[in-house]
């Protein structure tokens, strides 16, 4: 079985000293270790942004797309070859904002994949411009007298697309942020983990001291219960989403591939691909 | 006797029209009969007119016709609208309901059958259909029973009860037609048929076919007129096979999904139409430049934006070559018969694979759309090559990564798939090294960006034209791609009638251009004609930019939504055959 240590390669990120999202390429080789993973059993498919480049800092295939485009890549690796472990990843804006279509229609689709967002409330790659995810009033190049849009509430929405299993976390919280991503792997369907992920760089607002103020973990509030759909809905609107942990899991539903008419159990890449005759002539007959 | 004919249906959208023709056709085909089919129709789904006309011949046909000789019409604006395509003593065949009236000028002869009625009588107006084809079928002289048993087909699994309703609209309809004619109509009467086997489908059932012939075992796509039929009809299959098709919530969706999955190892490919490829062309230079093989089909319709979404036009061509952003490799493939665009598709697949580039395939509306005979498939002629892949893969001393794009003489690098153990490798749109990482390196760049293309430069591809040259030295060459070519020989033998000696050349690798192959076919001709459903010849355009002989080209060009006839294509190149300036070529509409 292969070690964490296995999960790294020697490419040092281009990231900057302090970014949130080492901790996230941290998590993700922790959390691949421990469920038993081999490095060419996973597949990493990334985004475009300073999050994106996350898929060529793990040792295991990886495909680093186009802008926002993540999740539909990473869904059609998933149906050709359903073996392999599939982590989508990428920023709030690549998920959010130019990607935010495919997000809320892989939740409804609900094939087995894992979906971690970098979430830093800022575009980071493009020096600093606002994000979905960006507070009101938060001043950015391109927002400089402050946003006055709403701020997004994607695990709203996320729970309103029917989301299977939906969870929240921090990059400070190593321990938190690699059991839920475990979590995420053994989900079956779609599992969605939004990462506070702070920019050192470009976002003064919400820093690593920020979220330790205001964030609130799941383990310390009593009675939660992540089954609970309703419940889940309420925490978020009541918190305005700064809540951590797992915020619902619906583990009855099953995942497209156990669902969708027909489809194989073994790996479809794995499959050969000529017709015999037979088959052939029949298809054939049809337009007789 | 006659040794072919055209027949339309005219009427509302929904009431039938669809039905009859499908029903019609089929039993002719069992016949053996040629036949080739054109849908009017718009995006209404209810109401608005659409008529079906087709083609019936003892012999091969490729072409609607410039006029008709049986117009069944189940309204009087089906007639208002169609009568002038009838030849003169041409036949209407209307329900008696509405009171049908000749309009002024037009020489056919009316027969009023109460369609309606008679369908009534047996149960449901939904037999209109029979009644009106029974009708149309007794006209032409054939027999009834192989009728009966194209019926019995349709309606078999409704029970016998059913069947034998529909026999009786039928036998109805035909009686109640035959006595007003006093019996099949001398001119009308058609030659019996070889009765051999002939499939009868559209371009889009055939690249469906191709696909699963090919080992596609993923579909990807968007709903859009007029692609879904590829779609629809994979649904009904892949899941056989064990894959899917998912429809996704857009065409980006739909590309960047067939990638994942044909990265992953599996053949997958999209299809749609002008504004889905629009969509598109981001993640079609990802595949270039990741190379990863995909198959991408645009079954072009009127642009531009919704243009005309059920209408016929080849103005897709530039875009499918220089959409993408910066510059990649990749193929695009234009098949112009049923049989090609099977073949063809399962050729896309092994292009894909071999190059290790996206390909497309371009159709036309009326290619993909058009109901036409097709000779029957080869199953031997289905070949499967996935190119360069590579498996257990030794282990390397170092912590080195796989280098999926290793520089090679041709190119084409070792393809891995995930899972394999030792394959390990990046993969990024990013301009990257030998094993996928990024780099910025200019000497890199350069080598990557030749490696890309070296790719294409010993391109296999057997047929990139289809000729016809019998003459050495034409007076004319006329070139077209896509669903034009029958209509084209059915113009040139006009002009053989008239002294102008033509060679016909259909392109059908639209890129890489296969310029000398095009350019030994142009210095022998006087003149070229090029024609294209566009308005501004795009592929008079890319033979001028590859080969060149600018002073020889005329364009043809229609845009209005309609195929050529056969008619307008005589003219045309008539008149570009004669010593007509650039401008009088104008004024005669040749542009
Ligand atoms: C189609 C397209 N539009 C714009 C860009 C430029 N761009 C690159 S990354 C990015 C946003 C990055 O923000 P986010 O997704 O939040 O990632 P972060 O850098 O913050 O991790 C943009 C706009 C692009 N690459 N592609
Ligand atoms: S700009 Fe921000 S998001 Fe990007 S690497 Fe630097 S700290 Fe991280
Ligand atoms: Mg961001």
């Amino acid at each position: 079985m292969a070690t964490f240590k296995e999960f790294r390669n020697n490419i040092k990120p281009n990231w900057c000293p302090g970014c949130g999202d080492f901790s996230i390429q941290a998590a993700i080789q922790r959390a691949a270790a421990a469920v038993g993973l081999e490095p060419e059993n996973l597949a990493v498919i990334s985004g475009i942004g300073c999050s994106g480049r996350i898929s060529g800092y793990i040792n295991a295939y990886g495909l680093h797309g186009i802008h926002g485009r993540a999740l539909p890549i990473a869904q059609g690796v998933k149906l050709a070859n359903r073996d392999l472990t599939v982590i989508a990843s990428g920023g709030d804006g690549d998920g959010f904002a130019i990607g935010m279509g495919h997000t809320v229609h892989a939740i409804r689709r609900n094939i087995n994949i894992t979906y971690i967002v970098m979430d830093n409330q800022i575009y980071g790659l493009t020096k600093g411009q606002t994000s979905p995810r960006s507070g009101e009033g938060f001043k950015t190049k391109s927002t400089p007298e402050g946003s006055v849009e709403s701020t997004l509430s994607p695990l709203e929405i996320a729970l309103a697309s029917g989301a299977t299993f939906v969870a929240q976390s921090f990059s400070s919280d190593l321990k938190q942020l690699t059991s839920l991503i475990e979590q995420g792997i053994q989900h079956e369907g779609f599992s969605l983990i939004n990462v506070f992920s702070p920019c050192v760089t470009f976002n003064k607002v919400n820093t690593y001291d920020w979220f330790k103020e205001n964030i609130i973990n799941l383990d310390t509030v009593p009675d939660y219960d992540s089954s609970n759909r309703a419940m889940a809905m309420s925490k978020l609107m009541e918190t305005g989403s700064m809540i951590t942990g797992l915020i619902y899991q619906n583990k009855e539903k099953k995942s497209y591939e156990n669902m969708v008419h027909g489809f194989k159990e073994e790996p479809l890449a794995q499959q050969s691909l000529a017709l015999d005759k037979s088959e052939f002539d029949k298809l054939v007959a049809e337009f007789v | 006797m006659i040794s072919q004919l055209s027949w339309k249906i005219g009427g509302q959208q929904g009431e039938g029209v669809e039905s009859t023709d499908r029903i019609f056709s089929t039993a002719l085909n069992r016949l053996g009969y040629y036949l080739y089919g054109y849908r009017h129709f718009s995006s209404r789904i209810k109401g608005g007119h659409t008529n079906n006309k087709i083609r019936i011949s003892t012999k091969p046909i490729r072409a609607i016709s410039d006029d008709l000789d049986i117009l069944v019409a189940f309204d009087q604006e089906s007639i208002d609208f169609n009568s002038h395509e009838l030849r003169s003593g041409g036949v209407i065949v209307a329900d008696a309901k509405f009171g049908p009236v000749v309009p002024e000028g037009v020489d056919a002869k009316l027969f009023a059958v109460p369609i309606t009625s008679i369908a009534e009588e047996l149960g449901t107006s939904l037999m209109k259909n029979m009644v009106a084809s029974g009708a149309s079928w007794a006209l032409l002289g054939l027999p009834l029973e192989v009728f009966n048993k194209a019926v019995e087909e349709e309606f078999g699994r409704k029970g016998p009860a059913i069947v034998e309703k529909n026999i009786e609209a039928v036998k109805r309809g035909a009686d109640y037609v035959l006595e007003l004619a006093g019996g099949p109509i001398e001119g009308l009467k058609l030659e019996p048929a070889d009765g051999k086997q002939k499939l009868f489908m559209i371009g889009n059932d055939a690249i469906g076919l191709g696909s699963v012939a090919a080992g596609c075992r993923i579909m990807s796509a968007y709903p859009i007129t007029p692609a879904s039929e590829i779609m629809e009809y994979l649904i009904k299959k892949l899941p056989k096979f064990g894959g899917t098709v998912v429809q996704t919530e857009d065409e980006i969706a739909a590309i960047t999904m067939a990638i994942g999955a044909s990265y992953a190892g599996v053949r997958t490919m999209t299809a749609s139409a002008g504004p889905g490829l629009s969509l598109m062309m981001e993640a079609i230079g990802l595949a270039g430049m990741t190379e990863i093989p995909v198959v991408i089909v645009d079954t072009q319709r009127g642009g531009p934006s919704t243009g005309l979404p059920t209408k016929q036009e080849q103005s897709d061509i530039s875009a499918l070559i220089y959409g993408t952003h910066g510059e990649i490799p990749k193929i695009v493939l234009a098949p112009s018969s049923i049989e090609e665009c099977f073949y063809d598709t399962i050729q896309a697949f092994n292009l894909a694979e071999k190059y290790q580039v996206p390909v497309i395939l371009a159709t036309d509306l009326q290619l993909s759309l058009g109901k036409q005979s097709c000779e029957t498939l080869d199953f031997d002629k289905i070949q499967i090559d996935r190119g360069y892949m590579v498996k257990d893969i030794p282990d390397r001393e170092d912590s080195s990564m796989f280098n999926r794009y290793a520089f090679t003489e041709n190119g084409i690098s070792p393809r891995v798939l995930p899972g394999e153990k030792n394959g390990i490798h990046h993969v990024t749109g990013v301009e990257h090294d030998e094993s996928g990482r990024p780099s910025e390196s200019p000497v890199n760049r350069k080598k990557m960006m030749d490696k890309r293309f070296r790719k294409l430069a010993k391109l296999d591809v057997e047929n990139p034209i289809h000729l016809h040259a019998p003459h050495p030295e034409p007076d004319l060459l006329i070139v077209g791609m896509g669903s034009t070519g029958g209509t084209i020989d059915q113009a040139r033998l006009r002009l053989n009638g008239e002294g102008i000696t033509s060679n016909h050349m259909t392109v059908r690798l639209l890129h890489p251009f296969p310029v000398e192959e095009v350019r030994e076919q142009m210095e022998k001709a006087k003149k070229i004609v090029v024609l294209e459903n566009n308005a501004t010849g795009q592929l008079a355009n890319l033979i001028k930019m590859n080969v060149g002989h600018h002073d020889k080209i005329v364009n043809v060009l229609k845009y209005d939504g309609n195929p050529f006839l056969p008619s307008e294509v005589f003219e045309r190149c008539k008149n570009a055959a004669g010593n007509l300036t650039q401008e009088e070529l104008v004024k005669n509409g040749n542009l």
